[in-house]
C-alpha cells in the first residue's frame, strides 16, 4: 500500500518534530510536591512573537526563583495559537487537568478577555504580563496585570505627537478585530482632540490583512502630519512599507504592540524613525533584580537560546512570575482567595521593569517609555510618568 | 474623492487583483480538469513561499532561481499529495475528495507551524521589483507592473499546454470522462499527477509574488489568498483560466473601492468577497464567462 506508507511516514516525521516541543521544561530542585503555575501564551499564530518573548522571560525568572514556600515551582505552558477560544480552553485545561494555582498570560487583550472568566469562575488568580485594555480587569476579582493600561498609553502617545512632534493633523488606522487596537485608538483620538489637534482620517483594517493601499490612499489624501497605528507588529510593518511606497512620508507612531523584532525585519528601511510607547528599555533598568535578569538574558543569548534584543515582553513576562511568587510567599499558601488578597496588596515590589504596585482594581501603576527605530534597533527617546 | 486619488485607488485595485488572478489560475485549472476544489492550494502556496525563502536566505540563490526551485518542489509536493491523499479516493464520491482536500490543508498548516515556527519571516523583494514609478501624485511599484505581465505570460503558456499539446489533450479528455479515457489506453494517473504538478507550481509562483508584494510569510498566510482566489475563480467561472484572471481583477478592484469609497465599511472587506461569491452562485452559478456544466 504505497499511499499508506507515505501517510505513515508523515505522521512519524510530525511526531518526531513535536516531541521536544511538548516536553515540559521545568524540573524541580527542592523537596515537596511542585506548585504548578500555568502559562497561557500565543507561541504560534499572528502574535506569536509576544508569546515567545514573554515565555523566555518567565523561564528566566523561574531560573532566578525556582522555589517558593519550600516547594519547587513547575511551569506548564499552553499555546493559545493567538486565538481567543483556544485561550479559554487552555485556561480550563490548566486549572482542571494540571491543577495550576495561578495563571500567567495570555499576552494580548482579546485573548486575555476570553481566559479571565474561566479563571474568575474557578477562583484562580490570572496575571497577564501585557494585556493593556482596561476591560481585562474591570469588575473582576481574580484578574491582574503588571503593565500600564491603554488610557494612559494613548494619552502619552497623543502628548508626544502634539507636544514633541508638533503634529496638528493626525490620521489613525485601527485594526477593528482587536480590543486592544480599538481601545488604544480611541484613547489617542480623545486626548489628541483635547489638546487641540484635529483628527483628519480614521481608517479600519482587520488582523491578517496584508493590503492597506486603499486605507493609506484615503489617508494620504487627507494630508495628515502624523499617522497613529495602535496595532500589532506585523500590521505595523506592512502599513509602514506600503505608506512609504505610496509616498506618505509623515512620522508614524504606535503602541507597545510594535515592540517585536519582526517590526524591523519586515518593515526594513520603511520603519526608520518609527516611534512607539513601550513598557521598558534596558537603559532605564537600574535595580539589582533588573541587572540580574539582564545578565541571565545575555547568557541565554550567548548560548543561542534567544536571538533577539531584550524587549518589554521578556521583562513583563518575568515580572508577572516574580509578582506571583512574591504574593505566594506573603500569603503563605497557594489557596486562591488568600493569594488574591496578597496580589491585590502588592506595594512597591521591585520587579525587572521597575517598582510595581497593584491597586484594588488589579491594575499596575507604571511609567511608559517612548522608543523609536534607529539603524534597525529600538532606541530610547524618553520616559513619561503617570 | 479627487481625480488623482481615484486613479491611485484604481491602480491599487488592479495591483491586488492581478495577484488574486495569478493565484486563481492554478486553482481553476485543477478544478477544470479534475472537478476537485483543491482547498490545499493556498497551503501549497505557503509551502512554496517557504521554499523560496530558504533558497534566498540559506542558499543565497538569486530570486529567479529561488522561484524556479519553489515551483519545482511545490510541483513535487502536489504530486505527493495526489498520490497519498486523492488517488485512493479516485472512485469515491466527490465529497470525500473535497473533505480530504480540507484535511490536507489543515495538515500542511500545522506541519508548517511545527517545522517553520509560528512567527512571521521577512521576505526579500528583489531590486527589480522594488522601484517606484512616479507621475505627479501617482505612485506605482514596479512589482505591480510586472505581476500582470507575468500573469499574462503564464496564462498564455497554460492555454498553449492545454490546447496545443498531447498532454493537454489528455487533460481535457480526462476532464470529460475519466473511465472512457482509461479505456483508450491513456494513463490517467499520470495525467492527474501532471495536473497537480502544474497547479502546485502555479500556486508557488503566485505565492512568491504575493510574498514579494506583502513581504512577510507565515504558516497560515495561504488561507486568505487561497479563499480569495477561490472566490475569484468562481466569479470568473470555475474551470475557466481566462475567467479566473477576470474574476481576480474584479475582486481586487471591488475590495479596494469598498474601502476607499466607504471607509466605514472597511471592516467588512473580507465579507465582501464572500457576499460576491454567494451572489454569483445565486444569479449565475457558471460564473461570468464560465461554460455550461455538462450533466
Amino acid at each position: 500500500m504505497h499511499c499508506f506508507r507515505w501517510v505513515r511516514l508523515l505522521i512519524v516525521v510530525a511526531l518526531v518534530v513535536m516531541v521536544p516541543v511538548a516536553a515540559s521544561p521545568a524540573v524541580g530542585v527542592a523537596a515537596g510536591r511542585p506548585i504548578v503555575v500555568g502559562v497561557i501564551m500565543p507561541t504560534t499564530g499572528d502574535v506569536a512573537a509576544y508569546g515567545q518573548m514573554a515565555w523566555v522571560g518567565i523561564k528566566l525568572a523561574h531560573q532566578m526563583r525556582p522555589t517558593v514556600l519550600g516547594r519547587p515551582v513547575k511551569l506548564v505552558l499552553a499555546d493559545n495559537k493567538s486565538d481567543a477560544v483556544e485561550a479559554a480552553n487552555a485556561a480550563s485545561r490548566l486549572i482542571q487537568k494540571e491543577r495550576a494555582v495561578a495563571i500567567l498570560g495570555p499576552a494580548t487583550s482579546t485573548r486575555t478577555l476570553s481566559a479571565v472568566p474561566v479563571a474568575e469562575k474557578a477562583g484562580i488568580p490570572l496575571i497577564s504580563p501585557t494585556a493593556t485594555n482596561p476591560a481585562v480587569t474591570q469588575g473582576r476579582r481574580y484578574a491582574f496585570r503588571v503593565c500600564f493600561i491603554d488610557p494612559f498609553q494613548g494619552k502619552v502617545a497623543a502628548r508626544y505627537a502634539y507636544q514633541v512632534l508638533k503634529a496638528r493633523r493626525a490620521a489613525v488606522l485601527i485594526d477593528v478585530a482587536q480590543d486592544y487596537c480599538v481601545g488604544l485608538g480611541q484613547y489617542f483620538i480623545r486626548e489628541f482632540k483635547r489638546l487641540g489637534g484635529k483628527i483628519v482620517a480614521v481608517s479600519k483594517c482587520n488582523t491578517r490583512d496584508q493590503d492597506f493601499s486603499a486605507q493609506l490612499g484615503a489617508i494620504k489624501a487627507a494630508r495628515p502630519d502624523i499617522l497613529y497605528l495602535p496595532n500589532y507588529y506585523t500590521e505595523d510593518a506592512l502599513v509602514a512599507r506600503q505608506a512609504r511606497e505610496l509616498g506618505l512620508e509623515v512620522p508614524m507612531l504606535s503602541g507597545d504592540g510594535a515592540q517585536a523584532p519582526e517590526l524591523v525585519k519586515i518593515g526594513g528601511s520603511a520603519v526608520e524613525g518609527f516611534a512607539f510607547t513601550a513598557h521598558f528599555h534596558p537603559r532605564s533598568a537600574t535595580s539589582q533584580v533588573a541587572k540580574q535578569f539582564i545578565a541571565r538574558y545575555q547568557q541565554a543569548r550567548q548560548k543561542g537560546q534567544v536571538t533577539e534584543d531584550l524587549t518589554g515582553f521578556h521583562v513583563l513576562g518575568a515580572d508577572s512570575y516574580l509578582v506571583l511568587l512574591d504574593a505566594i510567599a506573603r500569603a503563605g499558601t497557594t489557596g486562591g482567595a488568600k493569594l488574591r488578597t496578597a496580589l491585590a496588596s502588592t506595594k512597591g515590589f521591585q520587579g525587572v521593569s521597575g517598582r510595581i504596585s497593584i491597586g484594588a482594581d488589579g491594575n499596575a501603576v507604571k511609567s511608559a517609555v517612548i522608543l523609536k527605530v534607529s539603524g534597525g534597533k529600538f532606541v530610547y527617546v524618553t520616559t513619561i510618568e503617570p | 474623492m479627487t481625480g488623482p486619488e481615484f486613479l491611485q485607488q484604481l491602480i491599487n485595485g488592479l495591483t491586488l487583483g492581478s495577484l488574486y488572478a495569478l493565484i486563481a489560475i492554478g486553482y481553476t485549472m485543477v478544478y477544470g480538469i479534475l472537478r476537485l476544489i483543491n482547498f490545499a492550494h493556498g497551503d501549497v502556496l505557503m509551502a512554496g513561499c517557504y521554499i523560496a525563502w530558504y533558497g534566498v536566505v540559506m542558499f543565497h540563490l538569486p530570486w529567479w532561481a529561488a522561484l524556479a526551485g519553489a515551483m519545482a518542489l511545490a510541483a513535487l509536493l502536489g504530486v505527493l499529495i495526489d498520490q497519498g491523499a486523492y488517488r485512493p479516493l479516485r472512485q469515491a464520491p466527490r465529497i470525500s475528495a473535497l473533505i480530504t482536500a480540507i484535511g490536507i490543508s489543515f495538515l500542511l498548516e500545522n506541519l508548517g507551524l511545527v517545522v517553520f515556527g509560528g512567527r512571521p519571516k521577512a521576505f526579500v523583494r528583489p531590486e527589480v521589483f522594488n522601484h517606484i514609478y512616479q507621475w505627479g501624485e501617482l505612485r506605482v511599484l514596479s512589482l505591480s507592473v510586472w505581476v500582470p505581465v507575468i500573469t499574462a505570460v503564464i496564462l498564455a503558456g497554460l492555454v498553449f499546454v492545454i490546447y496545443r499539446t498531447r498532454t493537454g489533450m489528455a487533460m481535457r479528455a480526462v476532464s470529460r470522462d475519466m473511465s472512457t479515457v482509461q479505456l483508450m489506453g491513456i494513463d490517467t494517473n499520470r495525467v492527474v499527477a501532471l495536473t497537480f504538478a502544474l497547479g502546485s507550481a502555479l500556486a508557488a509562483a503566485g505565492g512568491v509574488f504575493w510574498a514579494m508584494k506583502y513581504p512577510q510569510i507565515n504558516p497560515l498566510m495561504g488561507v486568505l489568498p487561497g479563499l480569495k482566489a477561490f472566490v475569484a475563480a468562481v466569479l470568473g467561472g470555475i474551470g475557466n483560466v481566462v475567467g479566473a484572471m477576470l474574476g481576480g481583477m474584479i475582486l481586487g478592484l471591488a475590495e479596494i473601492l469598498l474601502v476607499a469609497l466607504l471607509p466605514e465599511m472597511a471592516g467588512y472587506r473580507d465579507a465582501l468577497a464572500f457576499v460576491l461569491l454567494i451572489a454569483i452562485l445565486l444569479l449565475r452559478p457558471t460564473g461570468i464567462i464560465g461554460e455550461e456544466l455538462p450533466e
